[in-house]
């Protein structure tokens, strides 16, 4: 199956990982992911703060680049993007003003009959049948906490694939790995987002909510599809062990990453090398580091 | 035809912008108009002298008053041309007002206005036609549709008054949502002791015949003469021989059904009556739990039984009743969040962990909670555990007033009966603290205000204004995470309890009930009033009334007063013999009617029938449509859509329409 | 180019129930709006036949605009689809016979709905003007003098 596939920014730098893991794991379950070419910036939230117009127009020039390759659907693993896409495309269908304000920038007719699929939704799409297929390992009894976060599912209206307050697709997922999806009670809380860079400590305390909360559920592991959540929850528990001793360690996987576990890939295709806590107390659970280490 | 014009000034109201005199020295240029005044009040007693005294020396055979909406005086002047011997049909108005001298400002501009607007009209009148008011027969029976307060209330009116009432209720007892509630506001009477004697008296009435279980399955007919079907369910239990003994509710070995009237807080058997005080006392088998009806052994009620009343193979019976009038009185449901229950479109709230944790409730179990009658004897206790909850969490406006998850209208009865529950709470648990979320309080009414203060000054009931985001299971307690947006601080409670507001929505077959009535409805399913202010207990069909929350959220006194009002209706209806209609209906030139019945196909109200047009020897000339005068409601979309033009709409015929705009 | 002077003939079909009590209650509230509308009133809006379209062009309107409940408030069920539908292929016909279709406006007015009416008729007559007169019919009435 051939799929668009629209990175952005994050899956180049921060969230490297998160690309690797993507990219082996759709391709061990025979996706081809076609990149848009010359795909620029999705505007995230900056443009969407500043200037409604720029946050809209961004996302609908790599539409046009994507139409232009003959895509008609594109798969968006960053939550960030995804909900830029799906709110700009909401935006200019229900305007036609703004339609042709965008148009006016572009020099171009504006397309937006795409099919925009996000990282659940994929994995949903491959369905339960063909991962279950290819599934070397079943990570049975592994605990594990689905963390939304808040811009794959916000706003319902625009976005609407799964219930804003009590989702539960991506336990669905979680399922087919043979992991245990645990019922916990912050799987749409605020991580706290880009305050990371300006107000460090909100973040400190809002991301340790949510880890509390999960370890108190008994969950060993939090699974995101989001890379701004990851940044948030992994990288900032240096931090937490700082302010409170008593803090446990909890690693954070990227969807992608658990299913390329169950699949039999290696620690180091998945990148779960590049982490900020230890991943590897998780895998020995499964006799899995020692294949990443041949 | 010799046409007077009649320009009333309306005081100022007309003549300071509409120079009037102007006007009459214009129209009377107009052919056929033979006769043009203006006068300061048309419509006072000199006014219609005037126009009485014209149709007589001039011989006027049609008038024209150019004056205010026909809206409000048409049958003022109408009825002086009748009294002046002229058909009241050949009279017309001209708005002049509404549409004219209070919309604009400029004289010149508002005068060429009105001279356009009294041409246009004597065009029209020239091909009116005298008329005659369609006179039908009426059934003097009501239907009332719901046995909750508003139906019970609406038939003992009607009953009262010396008319026959069927009453049918879907429920195997009459009695409504108001039987279930505990204690009621502002007065904090018990509802039970004041519901059941209005029960047992609609049931003994020998004016009243009731059909419990059983639901409205068709509607033919018109206002005066309606044919109804019912589809009375089968209850396996014969309703003749049944003394009430209970006998058989007690031997069930299914035990554990959901109780419906206790909002699943407790159970019932499979042959059970809702409550004690259930009218009929007759208990009902539910074929979906019942072994018998699951694999064919047990009869455990029928053996028990000494009257043999017990009947597995009973069937659904169709009934038709003949009745003039139908009241609509179905009320309302309370909107159920979890996913699985959910009959609504919306879904939202999945955050508050109702149906996910036991002692999240609505506010219909809150009530069967602090009932004498309900599960726990009215002590107020956790479904999970039955502990005595010392802190407990009421959310208003679960669904109402909230366009993007809920529903954007107010609910209108949360704000009373949340501030009832905690009131009631506090008067049975002492030590107990009592949390109100609200967005605003909406107490008006008589002693509605002093009812909340109450709560808050008295019982000490703590009210914080914001919205609560999220409330979620954490070592046994219920944290409720929401904002006091009056000090700007989030805040978190750790309740043992939470009663949740949840809006009031339509039953969820209201809009196929309104399809088989004919009624119109809301985008929410609730049935629409003809005007909100005028006209607010009659749907737009003719004999067809509306009670209580069917119509929009009501609290019971104001469905009482509603089911009052909508039973004087009926009422005035039934002080006549015959029914006078206006004439404007339907009717068919049979000798151009080719029969496609392009006009059957559009009608909404089944008003077109077939007529065989046959020779002198009986054989068959062709099809012809045909308009059953009783059921036309004059929409004239027939007319419009015939292709051959055989169908038109008195007093409103392509002739009157075309030199109206002719006239422009 | 348009007129300056030119002052556009508006005709507007209502229904009794929605619009033309909406257009009563403006009048009862005292709203202003400009005096080009000559309204006629009908029962519903499903009595439209297109053929009072044409006939208000060719008496001289150069604005039509037809105006009922909203879908599903109809007083009559259904009248307001009914008279939708019809537009819809009515529309097509006109555009087809070289008439300018966008001198008809059809607009949901309810009977609650404040100042809709109000703004409704100025932007109707507003682009009618704009428009300039509608000489089509006018031609034909001066050089056939149609007489009905």
């Amino acid at each position: 199956m051939d799929i668009g596939y629209y990175p952005g920014c994050s899956l180049t730098g921060t969230a490297r990982e998160y690309d690797q893991s993507i990219r082996k794991v759709l391709s061990e379950l025979g996706i081809n992911l076609i990149e848009i070419e010359d795909w620029s910036c999705c505007g995230a939230t900056s443009a969407h703060a500043t200037n409604h117009l720029l946050s809209v127009a961004l996302p609908l020039r790599n539409f046009n680049l994507a139409a232009k390759q003959g895509i008609k659907e594109i798969f968006i693993p960053c939550a960030a993007c995804y909900n830029r896409f799906v709110v700009a495309k909401r935006d200019v269908e229900q305007n036609s003003q703004l339609k042709k304000e965008v148009e006016e920038i572009l020099e171009e007719e504006v397309v937006t009959n795409f099919n925009i699929v996000n990282m659940v939704q994929i994995f949903k799409m491959i369905g339960k049948d063909n991962i279950l297929a290819r599934r070397q390992k079943e990570l049975s009894g592994l605990k594990v906490a689905a963390y939304y976060g808040c811009l794959l599912l916000r706003p319902p209206s625009a976005v609407n694939f799964d219930d804003a307050e009590e989702p539960s697709s991506m336990e669905e997922i979680i399922k087919f790995t043979g992991a245990e999806p645990i019922n916990w009670n912050f799987k749409t809380e605020c991580c706290g987002a880009s305050h990371s860079i300006t107000n460090t400590n909100v973040v400190l305390n809002l991301s340790k909510r949510i880890i509390d909360d999960a370890l108190e559920m008994g969950a060993e592991a939090i699974v995101v599809a989001c890379p701004m959540c990851h940044s948030n929850l992994d990288m900032r528990q240096r931090n937490m062990s700082k302010i409170d001793s008593g803090h446990k360690n909890m690693p954070i996987l990227y969807l992608p990453e658990l299913v390329g576990l169950s699949l039999g890939l290696d620690k180091e295709s998945l990148g779960l090398n590049l982490h900020f806590i230890d991943t590897d107390p998780l895998l020995s659970r499964f006799s899995m580091a020692i294949v990443a280490k041949e | 035809m010799r046409i007077g014009v009649f320009v009333c000034h309306c005081g100022e109201n007309i003549g300071k912008t509409v120079d009037c005199p102007a006007v009459a020295k214009e129209v009377i240029k107009f052919p056929n108009v033979v006769y043009a005044i203006d006068y300061k009040y048309m419509c006072s007693d000199p006014g219609q002298n005037m126009i009485k005294q014209a149709i007589t020396e001039h011989k006027l055979n049609a008038v024209v008053v150019a004056s205010c909406s026909p809206h409000m005086h048409e049958k003022t002047f109408r009825k002086a041309c009748s009294a002046a011997g002229l058909n009241p049909y050949m009279c017309e108005i001209a708005n002049i007002r509404e549409h004219c001298s209070w919309v604009h400002d400029n004289i010149e501009e508002a005068t060429k206005k009105a001279i356009d607007l009294i041409r246009m009209t004597v065009e029209r009148v020239k091909f009116n036609a005298p008329l005659a008011e369609i006179k039908v027969p009426i059934t003097k029976k009501a239907l009332v549709i719901g046995g909750g307060i508003s139906g019970i209330q609406a038939a003992l009116d009607i009953a009262g008054a010396g008319f026959k009432v069927i009453l049918v209720e879907k429920e195997p007892s009459i009695g409504g949502h108001m039987s279930q509630l505990s204690e009621t506001f502002p007065t904090l009477d018990c509802s039970q002791c004041i519901l059941t004697p209005r029960m047992v008296e609609a049931y003994q009435h020998p004016n009243i015949k009731l059909y419990t279980y059983s639901e409205v399955e068709n509607v033919d007919g018109f206002i005066g003469n309606f044919k109804v079907t019912i589809r009375k369910k089968a209850r396996s239990v014969r309703e003749d021989l049944c003394t009430g003994c209970g006998l058989c509710v007690q031997k069930c070995p299914i035990k554990k059904a959901p109780s419906e009237f206790d909002e699943g807080l407790s159970n019932r058997p499979a042959i059970y009556v809702p409550f004690p005080q259930a009218v009929p006392n007759i208990p009902v088998i539910d074929r979906t739990v019942c072994t018998y009806f699951k694999t064919g052994k047990c009869q455990m009620c029928k053996k028990v039984c000494g009257r043999e009343a017990i009947d597995f193979e009973q069937k659904d019976q169709l009934i038709t009743e003949d009745v003039g009038a139908i009241i609509v009185a179905t009320g309302y449901k309370l909107y159920k969040i979890n996913k699985k229950d959910s009959d609504s479109t919306v879904k939202g709230y999945g955050e508050y962990g109702y149906g996910k944790y036991r002692d999240v409730i609505d506010g219909l179990q809150f009530e069967r909670l602090a009932s004498a009658s309900g599960p726990t004897a009215g002590e107020i206790l956790r479904p999970s555990d039955r502990k005595q909850p010392k802190k407990v969490v009421f959310i208003q406006c679960v669904g109402s007033r909230d366009e993007s998850k809920g529903f954007s209208y107010c609910s209108k009865i949360c704000c009373m009966y949340t501030a009832k529950h905690a009131m009631l709470y506090k008067h049975k648990v002492h030590d107990g603290e009592a949390y109100v979320f609200y967005m605003d309080i909406r107490s008006g009414g008589k002693g509605y205000d002093e009812f909340v203060r109450r709560a808050i000054e008295e019982d000490h009931v703590k009210y914080i204004r914001g919205r609560v985001s999220r409330v979620y299971e954490k070592n046994g307690k219920y944290i409720v995470k929401g904002e006091d947006t009056l000090s700007s601080v989030p805040i978190e409670i750790e309740a043992d309890m939470v009663v949740l507001a949840t809006a009031m929505v339509a039953q969820p077959e209201a809009s196929k009930l309104a399809q088989t009535l004919g009624i119109p409805y809301d985008k929410y399913g609730f049935y629409a009033e003809v005007h909100p202010k005028l006209r607010p207990v009659e749907s737009s069909s003719g004999g067809i009334f509306l009670a209580g929350a069917c119509q929009s959220p009501r609290d019971i006194p104001e469905s009482v007063a509603m089911a009052s009002a909508a039973a004087s209706k009926a009422l005035v209806l039934f002080g006549n013999e015959m029914l006078e209609r206006e004439p404007v209906v339907a009717k068919v030139n049979e000798n151009t009617c080719v029969g496609c019945f392009y006009c059957k196909k559009v009608c909404a109200y089944n008003a077109i029938d077939l007529k065989e047009i046959r020779d002198k020897k009986g054989n068959l000339i062709k099809v012809v449509a045909s308009v059953n005068t009783g059921l036309c409601q004059g929409c004239g979309t027939c007319n419009a859509t015939c292709p051959s033009k055989s169908i038109e709409l008195i007093g409103f015929n392509d002739e009157q329409i075309f030199y109206q705009i002719k006239a422009l | 180019m348009a007129d300056s002077n030119f002052e556009p003939k508006i005709v507007a079909f209502v229904c009794n129930w929605c619009t033309y009590t909406r257009a009563h209650l403006a009048g009862t509230s005292r709203m202003k709006y400009q005096s080009n509308v000559r309204m006629i009133r009908l029962p519903c809006t499903g009595r439209i036949d297109p053929m009072f379209i044409v006939k208000a062009f060719e008496s001289g309107a150069d604005g039509v605009l037809i105006s009922g409940c909203h879908p599903g408030d109809c007083h009559y069920t259904a009248g307001n689809f009914h008279a939708r539908r019809r537009w819809i292929l009515f529309r097509q016909l006109l555009k087809f016979v070289g008439i300018d279709e966008t001198r008809v406006f059809f607009s949901w007015v309810s009977a609650s709905e404040g100042k809709k009416w109000v703004d409704v008729i100025n932007e109707v007559t507003d682009t009618v003007r704009n428009k300039g007169p509608f000489n089509n019919y006018h031609k034909l009435n001066k050089e056939f003098t149609l007489n009905v």
